[in-house]
């Protein structure tokens, strides 16, 4: 398949961009990767995604998907020769289909709003909340792991992709904020997994560096404090 | 080995009427039960308990919740009746719909007919521009699932009944043939289909339920 036949349009930072590309690493699609500034949004961006106008937006022959876990699927769905990113159990795949909403409709907000938390009460509360869910997660890889390495078990799997495109922002945050989220202590099983994930060979090239996202968190919060209020 | 199915649901809530359609089109024998969500059954608690909400199906004692997963469950776990596109593009499409509807469209829906009076009309020209997108990707099509009904028209039950109960209770209307030809002829074949209709909640419960659970000082002029 001719490389063009498949662009992603995305952002470095951006884990949701980040599971796309997980995605396809796995699979051994090759790809070309569109570079969005964001600042003005690009015409290929508007006119692919007219609903959210947000990436990552896979255009595969032509065609273009959004949602990263949409995405996520659907890569799963067409390339099939490569190993399969979702389990093969339908209640396994319910598991990590029920995590992976957890994260986007509870987790991932948690974490966001850490970043522009008004005052240390506020601060805390969120931490509290993000490690009682990092608590749940961490129980949740022991269930679905059942010893092996990734929740999705010998290989990367949907879960394994939801939650570790998580883990830049996670560690960046731990950096920040002089916390410890990931704690051997307490999550011994994810402390390994987030290794793990890291080192994988789908993961490598993808996940930013931790220092730069705090680089880019800075840029950003500056931006949020000088803009003019509403 | 006998199959169990239990599902853990709410008369009124789109949430487990959603399952239960899906449940119904798939001919699949199930057991309801009914929770009281002031006063949570145990079963609720243990079956559910990161969330504590319904709905909740139990299949062989094995939970999931979730609405939306649940119904991808049952699309994969029972053959037959297919709630889901065979063609992966498709797939995709039904999936962000979905997504679409529950994400973006629900909260501004609500809002516009039981908000604080001051944000209905903001609620309302948001819901206005979100059900819009919907309006355009039915086409011409009978239904989001094309001929027959899917995991899309399912979801979007609560925009083809809900959406009506909301509209009569509340006073407010968003979703008029004017404005919107295709979503109410879509609404009304859906409605009409008979698997369906007999898995809606009563009507004039329903909207009685609404008035006087949300209704109070926001009542309709």
């Amino acid at each position: 398949m001719a490389k063009s036949e498949v662009k992603l349009l995305g952002a470095w930072p951006s884990p949701f961009v980040m599971r796309a590309r997980i995605a396809l690493n796995i699979k051994a699609v090759e790809y070309e990767f569109l570079q969005e500034t964001l600042e003005p949004k690009s015409q290929l961006l508007l006119q692919s995604n007219p609903v959210y106008k947000k990436i990552p937006v896979l255009i595969h022959a032509d065609k273009p998907i959004c949602e990263s876990l949409v995405i996520v699927q659907y890569i799963d769905d067409v390339w099939t020769s490569g190993p399969s990113i979702l389990p093969s159990d339908p209640y396994d795949r319910a598991i990590h289909r029920f995590w992976a909403a957890y994260l986007d409709d509870k987790f991932y907000p948690t974490l966001r709003s850490i970043r522009a938390a008004q005052g240390e009460e506020a601060r805390k509360a969120l931490l509290e909340q993000l490690a009682e869910g990092i608590a749940l997660l961490e129980e949740a890889f022991g269930k679905c792991s059942q010893g092996k390495a990734f929740f999705g078990g010998d290989g990367i799997g949907f879960l394994d992709i939801a939650f570790g495109c998580f883990l830049g922002l996670l560690r960046a945050t731990e950096k920040m904020g002089g916390v410890k989220l990931l704690d051997e202590a307490k999550t011994p099983g994810l402390v390994k997994w987030a290794d793990r994930f890291c080192a994988d060979g789908a993961v490598k090239g993808v996940m930013p560096e931790t220092e730069k996202l705090i680089e880019f968190a800075k840029v950003f919060m500056a931006k949020m404090r000088g803009a003019p209020a509403k | 080995m006998a199959e169990e199915v239990l599902l853990f649901g709410v008369w009124g809530s789109p949430f487990s009427r959603r399952v239960e359609m899906a449940l119904k089109l798939k001919g699949v024998e199930y057991k309801y039960m009914e929770e009281d969500i002031t006063n949570k059954s145990p079963a609720l608690l243990k079956y559910n308990p990161i969330h504590k909400k319904i709905p909740v199906l139990v299949h062989n004692g094995k939970p999931i919740a979730e609405s939306q997963v649940i119904l991808e469950y049952i699309d994969e776990t029972w053959q037959g009746y297919s709630l889901l596109p065979k063609d992966p593009y498709q797939r995709a499409v039904a999936r962000f719909w979905a997504k679409f509807i529950d994400d973006k469209c629900l909260q501004p829906v609500f809002k516009a007919c039981w908000g604080e009076e001051k944000d209905r009309e903001k609620a309302a020209e948001e819901a206005t521009e979100l059900l819009k997108f919907l309006e355009e990707e039915l086409k011409e099509k009978r239904f989001f699932g094309g001929e027959s009904i899917g995991m899309v028209d399912i979801v979007a039950s609560i925009i083809a009944f809900w959406l009506g109960v909301f509209e009569e209770a509340s006073g407010v209307k968003l979703l008029t043939t004017e404005k919107f030809p295709k979503l109410c002829n879509w609404a009304h074949e859906f409605v009409s289909n008979g698997v369906i209709k007999e898995n809606l909640p009563p009507r004039d419960k329903l909207i009685a339920y609404f008035r006087n659970r949300f209704g109070g000082a926001n009542a309709s002029k």
